[in-house]
């Protein structure tokens, strides 16, 4: 079972993600979009999207030095001062996350405007997200110091993952609730090309922190060369 | 010198009737798509009102345009800085929300069929085109505080009657001076547009060969400062499909040399379109000119197209000698620059818009003259001593279109006069020629000028009033005109996958 859920299927569910938004992001662009609806609602979007976005990006980015470094990660925590204030934050920045998912789902369920624009797939991706805030959230309480045995025993797997030889004894001896983690997280990376959560790919925004204010292009010219000029 | 062309639309509000038929031509043509029901890319508002959105003008509220702190022009929405952006990305405070426009919605016709029988004749209640939910009440619709509807509502929090006297808001609601005009309103085209470089994914672009300004719809991500940036609140968020559209300035047709929808449907023959050339290196230091200074600064850079040197330097950029000729025949290059008579909208947005009015004459308010019946006879009463008395306080014309230069108001009333008394001249000949000479000559007029502005706004043809140059966008680079050649007839512009409507997944 380990085996199929910890060392072939995250093969699977990988694959159509990537594959999936890649053929997505080519065919049929014009779909790859947060899908705002605060123009339909924007007072419980106030309190749902601020904390949940703020929140779940922090603990995403932790997630993911601690996958790209995990020893300099568990450097950090080797003083316990560290350690209860990198936890600390850890939790309370998921609590966050966690009240203002609740707050979307609320919204998403009460408000008739938001529920209009509710697609099957965008209930399913809100249900998803709770299932792994709350599973996280159940690791960092039940099962203490997270941060360290997630580089000892999760990064490792997930390099193993990668390297094409999934060492699923990593995760076999792990407990229900961070399997459950695990799992989840590839399903969501699966969902990706299905789901609004295509937004993630934002590339266009760390090119607008560089570019000048204003944008010509130029129909008779090359798109390539010109297609970029300041107007001063 | 970086000479550009750009295509703009003139509105001579003395003539609009507000009768909402380029609203209705341009919705027919391009927004009666679902998530696009309550966007009029054209919509005609009375003045003063609250307008559509509500309150529009107010930038306190909306912080759209541009602001100039320390001698740096920044975007009011994000202070100049771009992690302003990022930090409101995933909840804008500034956007407005559907109840600002109105919810869409459409009647229960089927119950007027299909109702059994009773007591009482079934009626059609009104059902949201969002929820398909019917409505306890429609609060807002198209055009709610239309003439007047609700003034005491929605007139009253008109942004433009700031500074203005209580004797001077009467024309509000005062029944003997009471009075307003129609303003049509699509998007300006700017040349410092605020929708542009608000745009975190870099979607809205100028095009350069005519200065339409477009929104591309497979790069927009629905971060939507867009619509909080621009003052004029002319993009618009297509709620089902997760994009935003905006005025198209209905380039598949310019392109080719038609006029747009909305212009060409004019019952009232009140626009005309035509190229202007100007000088895009001096965008930024116009942008910063001072409140009164910047109607002057955007005329000096609309350049003369008859000028040898600017033809020079057009062909030089690769400007085509089509549009040379079209600049110099354009409605809009006479009405904003030689005959000074249109004034851009709310120039102290500092967008620089690239759509010109004609400020509407009124009627003088006179109270012997109000109790003669309310005639003016221009000769005896002398307009041009009375302006301060009209109906429509000059101080909100020029809140309305000057930034609050009350000078170039008046002059553009002026000319209006002289050019009216000029052809009553002519036409009825009751006026002396020595006090047309007067007039002309007092409001800066050659009787040639009085002439050609009577033509323009009256029996002016079609071809004179829309003189818009082919752009050939088929032999340009980037398209393959065999495609075009195959493409005729076929799909037409848009995707080539399956059409789009609503949402998709
Ligand atoms: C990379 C940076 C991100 C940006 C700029 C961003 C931006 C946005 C925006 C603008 C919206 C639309 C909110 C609205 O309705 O107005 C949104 C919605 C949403 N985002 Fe993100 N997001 C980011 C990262 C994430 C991440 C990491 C997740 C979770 C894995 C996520 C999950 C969601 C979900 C579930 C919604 C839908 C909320 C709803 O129910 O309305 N986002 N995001
Ligand atoms: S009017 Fe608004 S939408 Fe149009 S170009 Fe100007 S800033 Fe952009
Ligand atoms: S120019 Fe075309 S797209 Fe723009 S408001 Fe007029 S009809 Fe609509």
């Amino acid at each position: 079972m380990d085996k199929l859920l910890f060392g072939a299927l995250p093969y699977v569910l990988l694959a159509v993600g990537i594959v999936g938004a890649i053929y997505r992001y080519n065919s049929n662009r014009f779909t790859w979009s947060t899908q705002s609806s605060q123009f339909l609602e924007n007072r419980t979007l106030f309190f749902g999207s601020f904390p949940w976005h703020y929140g779940i990006i922090t603990i995403l980015l932790a997630h993911f030095v601690g996958f790209l470094i995990p020893s300099s990660v568990l450097a950090w925590n080797s003083v316990p001062v560290r350690l209860y204030i990198f936890e600390a934050s850890g939790l309370a920045l998921g609590f966050l996350a966690l009240f203002g998912l609740l707050a979307l789902i609320y919204r998403r369920l009460t408000n008739s405007r938001a529920k209009a624009v509710t697609t099957g797939w965008d209930a399913l991706l809100l249900i998803v997200l709770l299932i792994q805030v709350v599973t996280g959230l159940m690791n960092a309480m039940l099962y203490r110091w997270g941060s360290n045995w997630y580089a000892a025993s999760a990064a490792p797997w997930m390099w193993s993952v990668i390297k094409l030889n999934p060492e699923v004894e990593y995760v076999a001896s792990l407990p229900l609730f961070t399997k459950v983690h695990i799992f989840n997280a590839m399903l969501i990376v699966c969902l990706i090309p299905f789901t609004r959560l295509v937004h993630l790919f934002v590339i266009n925004i760390y090119k607008y922190l560089v570019r000048p204010y204003q944008v010509v292009r130029w129909y008779s010219r090359d798109p390539k060369t010109e297609n970029v000029v300041q107007y001063k | 010198m970086d000479i550009r062309a750009q295509l703009s639309m003139s509105f001579n509000l003395d003539k609009c009737i507000g009768c909402h038929t380029c609203s209705v031509s341009c919705k027919n043509v391009w927004t009666s798509r679902q998530g696009a029901e309550y966007m009029w890319w054209n919509n005609v508002e009375t003045k003063p009102g609250a307008g559509y959105p509500l309150t529009w003008e107010d930038q306190e509220r909306y912080r759209g345009g541009w602001e100039v702190v320390d001698g740096t022009l920044r975007l009011k929405l994000i202070k100049d800085n771009k992690l302003r952006t990022l930090a409101s990305i995933f909840f804008q405070p500034n956007l407005p929300t559907i109840d600002d426009y109105y919810e869409p919605f459409t009647y229960d016709y089927q119950n007027l069929f299909n109702a059994p029988a009773g007591d009482d004749q079934p009626v059609a209640r009104p059902k949201s085109l969002i929820t398909g939910e019917f409505m306890e009440k429609i609060v807002l619709g198209p055009n709610w505080d239309d003439d007047f509807g609700g003034s005491p509502l929605y007139a009253t929090n008109d942004p433009n009657l700031k500074n203005l006297s209580d004797s001077q808001k009467e024309c509000l609601t005062k029944f003997h001076k009471l009075f307003y005009f129609y303003v049509p309103r699509i998007c300006n085209h700017c040349l410092n547009p605020a929708c542009v470089a608000a745009c975190p994914s870099g979607a809205i672009y100028k095009r350069g060969e005519d200065g339409i300004v477009l929104i591309d719809q497979k790069t927009c991500r629905a971060w939507r400062f867009c619509i909080s940036a621009c003052p004029y609140k002319k993009p618009f968020y297509n709620w089902a499909t997760g994009k935003s559209e905006k005025c198209i300035f209905c380039y598949p047709r310019t392109e080719t040399g038609q006029a747009n929808a909305c212009g060409h449907a004019c019952t009232g023959r009140i626009r005309t379109v035509g190229a202007l050339f100007y000088d895009a290196e001096r965008i930024e230091e116009t942008a910063k000119l001072s409140d009164d200074k910047l109607v002057e600064g955007l005329r000096s850079i609309v350049l003369d197209p008859s000028d040898p040197k600017v033809i020079e330097a057009a062909r030089n950029a690769g400007i085509e000698d089509n549009w040379i000729a079209a600049a110099q025949r354009s409605p809009a290059y006479n009405l904003f620059k030689k005959w000074r008579l249109s004034l851009p909208s709310h120039p102290e947005f500092r967008t620089l818009a690239m759509n010109f009015y004609v400020p509407p004459l009124s009627p003088i308010l006179h109270q012997v003259k109000a109790d003669k019946g309310g005639l003016f006879d221009p000769e005896t009463d002398g307009f041009f001593t009375e302006l301060e008395n009209m109906r429509v306080p000059v101080k909100y014309l020029a809140n309305l279109f000057t930034a609050g230069n009350e000078s170039l108001v008046v002059e553009s009333l002026k000319k209006q006069m002289a050019v009216r008394m000029w052809a009553r001249m002519k036409r009825v000949g009751d006026i002396s020629e020595s006090e047309v000479k007067n007039a002309l000559s007092q409001s800066g007029l050659t009787a040639q000028d009085a002439e050609d502005i009577y033509r323009l706004n009256t029996i002016a043809t079609f071809k004179e009033r829309f003189v818009i140059p082919e752009t050939h966008r088929e032999s340009k680079t980037t398209i393959d005109p065999r495609s075009m050649y195959e493409k005729r007839g076929t799909i037409g512009f848009g995707f080539k996958t399956k059409e789009v409507i609503g949402r998709q997944w």
